[in-house]
């Protein structure tokens, strides 16, 4: 389980976080929505140690996100950067199997070459894709990587952000599905970061609305259209009018 | 009155900022040092950061020695002719390029094609979240990054020197035996009876340190780069200026260290 208590985080004089208190139970998908420049990727950061927030605990199973060992604290995560963030100097493979190339995952590189064709077959990539560089792919085929990337060591807590951001409305579709399914067939647990309402009703099981620095609304996906809730209402309608100023 | 101390504000806030950074400067090569005496070491890029900054700066370092060893036997000559003491010219072009022009311009031609290459390449990592994604991905990115191309400079820069010094004097050689009338075998005679250990051993030494100097400068700023494309181009450019002027800086302290009497 992943749990906030009273997260602060500012960036000079913005406060971006300002007391968010959240529980991501085990095994679930949370989906966190909000407006640009809320703080949502650095909610999520602050869980990976990429952002020190100033006050508040993050705990993950109990324990301090922290304190501890953090390379083996980290070996538990996979994550799916909005951009993809491959590696440019390393071709497609390489990138994958990242994490099964060294460090405490260590394997040998024949085997780690073959976990990341399996695990590009897993999310609708062939092999030859394997050994062409990150500059070669397409939008689309740079996210999927990334996913392959994100699960090839199997972790338990898989983080996405902004996965659809860039991609027709057919390869969104096609990254939602492979989200949902790996994150069911793994039993990990998720958390993504997302604008797109077509994304949250495809891959969460819970919703979490973050504004003005605060979780304003969190619930089952189920529960969001019936919430009366004025600013997670305005958000999913996408209306200019409402307790959201449209210009921030 | 605002207007009035508006400067003084300006001053103060430039101060303030030079001292941070000179603190978050200090940590960075605090950090660099930590995390070369402790594994896990990564043997792939240190390599491809010898290749990289080692050979691939061979034909710009070679020009550059090349020319200016000719220039300098032309210049020498010139001016000792005026004393009717042409005959130093070897010697001084070989003193003048191995304990000065060799590794200045070495270092300085390695600024500008290894120092701005790092940067920009470690900026663009940093706004495209490649930085994050090491991190992510249970790797220092300090460790992976850093330490292998400041080792590799180290080792590498003073080969370069080297090869630039030996490039350099045969530039001078080429002009004085081909232009100005010079026996070839009175010249390589001369140059080689002049030269000292302790000639050799300062360009050696000052290629280590500027090599150093132009690794840790791009890899600096290009973890501190600003967002977007103006953030990557600004850690460009004050790497290269940053690492220009520590040599030339390092330069004078060594030469005094070397040479001072």
């Amino acid at each position: 389980m992943i749990s906030f208590q009273n997260v602060h985080k500012s960036f000079g004089p913005k406060k971006v976080l300002q007391g968010v208190t959240l529980e991501i139970a085990k095994g679930t998908s949370m989906v966190i929505i909000g407006g640009s420049g809320t703080g949502k990727s650095v909610l999520l950061k602050s869980v990976l140690g990429l952002v020190t927030p100033e006050t508040g605990t993050i705990l993950v199973d109990g324990k301090d996100a922290t304190m501890g060992d953090h390379d083996a604290f980290l070996a538990r995560f996979g994550m799916l950067f909005q951009g993809g963030a491959l590696f440019d100097s390393m071709p497609v493979w390489q990138n994958v199997s990242f994490r099964l190339l060294r460090g405490s995952l260590k394997r040998p590189k024949l085997e780690a070459r073959e976990i990341a064709i399996e695990k590009l077959r897993r999310v609708g990539l062939t092999p030859d894709v394997a050994d062409l560089f990150p500059s070669e792919l397409s939008g689309g085929m740079q996210k999927r990587v990334g996913l392959a990337r994100a699960i090839a060591a199997e972790p338990e807590i898989i983080f996405f952000d902004e996965p659809t951001t860039g991609l027709d409305p057919i390869m969104a579709g096609v990254i939602n599905d492979l989200i949902r399914e790996i994150v069911t067939e793994m039993g990990a647990t998720a958390m993504t970061i997302t604008h797109d309402m077509t994304s949250v009703r495809a891959i969460a099981d819970n919703v979490a609305m973050l504004h003005d620095g605060v979780i304003q609304w969190t619930g089952p996906v189920a529960q969001m259209d019936a919430s009366g809730d004025p600013y997670l209402d305005q958000f999913i309608s996408g209306r200019a009018e409402g307790p959201i100023e449209a210009v921030r | 009155m605002n207007m009035l101390l508006s400067p003084f504000a300006l001053i103060g806030r430039q101060t303030l900022a030079l001292l941070a950074m000179i603190g978050r400067f200090t940590i960075f090569v605090a950090q660099t040092l930590s995390h070369m005496a402790r594994p896990p070491f990564y043997g792939r890029e240190f390599l491809t950061a010898m290749v990289n900054i080692g050979w691939l700066s061979l034909p710009v370092v070679g020009m550059t020695a090349i020319f200016t060893g000719g220039a300098l036997a032309l210049q020498i000559y010139d001016g000792s002719s005026r004393f009717s003491v042409e005959s130093v010219v070897p010697q001084i072009v070989a003193i003048g390029m191995v304990r000065e022009l060799g590794p200045v311009l070495v270092g300085l031609m390695v600024a500008a094609r290894v120092t701005s290459s790092i940067a920009a390449e470690i900026a663009t990592m940093k706004v495209t979240e490649q930085i994050d994604a090491l991190t992510t991905l249970s790797t220092d990115p300090l460790k992976y990054l850093v330490v292998p191309r400041f080792i590799a400079a180290i080792l590498v820069v003073p080969a370069l020197v080297g090869v630039g010094d030996i490039i350099g004097i045969y530039g001078g050689f080429a002009v004085a035996t081909g232009q100005l009338g010079f026996n070839p075998a009175t010249y390589i005679r001369n140059t080689v009876d002049f030269l000292q250990f302790n000639d050799v051993l300062s360009s050696l030494v000052k290629g280590a340190a500027f090599g150093g100097i132009a690794a840790l400068m791009g890899c600096y700023f290009g973890m501190h780069s600003g967002r977007g494309a103006q953030g990557v181009g600004q850690a460009t450019k004050s790497s290269v200026q940053a690492a220009a002027v520590l040599i030339l800086a390092a330069n004078f302290l060594l030469t005094s260290l070397f040479f001072s009497t």
